[in-house]
């Protein structure tokens, strides 16, 4: 999967650079200017997930929200996900981490559903723009589609 | 914080440094590819020229290109406010503005990309064939129960921005 992630974005930045070098040039600036935006935070996250998995072990994260948590620890899950702030692509190799270590795939699905669509945290900027009535309805529907998206996930994978 | 881990117990210390370089070694295969592709898409895909494509008379036309619009932007989610603010100005339906925040928020290209390489492809499919029906159902029971005059002046307020 990797690598042929690798073989498409190769190919996409190929055709950009022949169409337009100037865009790709800047293209590669954002991409960087990006990254380096993240890169603390990342590390972070990294560090914190490193230290929790080391104090936490495998039984204690089945135990919370392994496979057999059922409702309880989805609703753990999604909670922990509504609250927390933390980009993609450090929540899914998190995320299978978890897993290798005995989460479960509902809960795990709940936490990366809410993780993306609630934000408790940045309730106060999406106020800003959608007014406090939006907001709330808005986070409150997607915490409880997070549950739908646990309930299938847990039923197909 | 690892340093004082370290001090209160060795074993633990050295157990979360393993962990940590391990997932960090992991992610840098994965890393690179993925700020590439969110950088390509930043430049490639226009956004003021999909803006009129996407107004009140759009109907399945205007909700597929919020979806995309949305998939293929880069950034968190409150990266998608200012955006759907300018949207907003531009006169873009409410329900297209919604449905571009949950696919902002959930379908993003790059990351599905890196999802299914983390998760495994039936995780990361299930989860995008359950979210784009959802999206789209949200921003419909959304744009019903908030009062017609509440998303006047949601409108109004973006002027100011």
């Amino acid at each position: 999967m990797s690598l042929s992630l690798y073989v498409i974005t190769i190919a996409l930045l190929g055709i950009s650079y022949y169409k337009d070098k100037n865009k790709t040039k800047k293209a590669l600036k954002k991409s960087w200017k990006a990254f380096e935006n993240i890169l603390p935070q990342f590390l972070g996250v990294i560090v914190l997930v490193g230290i929790m998995l080391s104090i936490f072990n495998t039984e204690f994260i089945s135990k919370v929200i392994g496979s057999e948590s059922g409702w309880y620890g989805t609703l753990i899950s999604a909670i922990l996900g509504a609250i927390t702030l933390i980009p993609g692509f450090v929540a899914f190799p998190t995320s299978a981490m978890l897993i290798e270590n005995g989460a479960g795939y509902m809960q795990i699905g709940a936490f990366i559903s809410a993780l993306m669509m609630v934000g408790i945290i940045t309730a106060p900027v999406e106020i800003k723009y959608f007014n406090k009535r939006l907001t709330i309805a808005r986070n409150v529907l997607a915490f409880l589609f997070s549950f739908i998206v646990a309930f299938i996930i847990g039923k197909v994978v | 914080m690892l340093g004082v881990i370290f001090l209160l117990n060795k074993e633990i210390g050295l157990k979360a440094i393993n962990i940590t370089g391990y997932s960090f070694k992991e992610m840098a295969l994965v890393i690179p590819p993925v700020f590439l592709l969110l950088g390509l898409l930043d430049i490639w895909v226009p956004r003021e020229t999909m803006v009129k494509y996407m107004g009140e008379n759009s109907g399945i036309k205007g909700i597929l290109l919020a979806i995309i619009i949305g998939s293929a932007a880069a950034g968190p989610l409150y990266g998608a406010f200012p955006v759907a603010a300018i949207f907003m100005k531009k006169g873009v339906k409410f329900s297209n503005i919604l449905i571009f925040i949950g696919a902002w928020s959930t379908t993003k290209l790059p990351m599905f990309l890196f999802e299914m390489s983390s998760l495994g492809s039936k995780f990361a499919i299930t989860r995008l064939l359950v979210d784009i029906p959802g999206i789209i159902i949200i921003a419909y029971i959304l744009s019903h129960i908030i009062p017609k005059e509440e998303i006047k002046k949601i409108y109004e307020k973006v002027e100011n921005f």
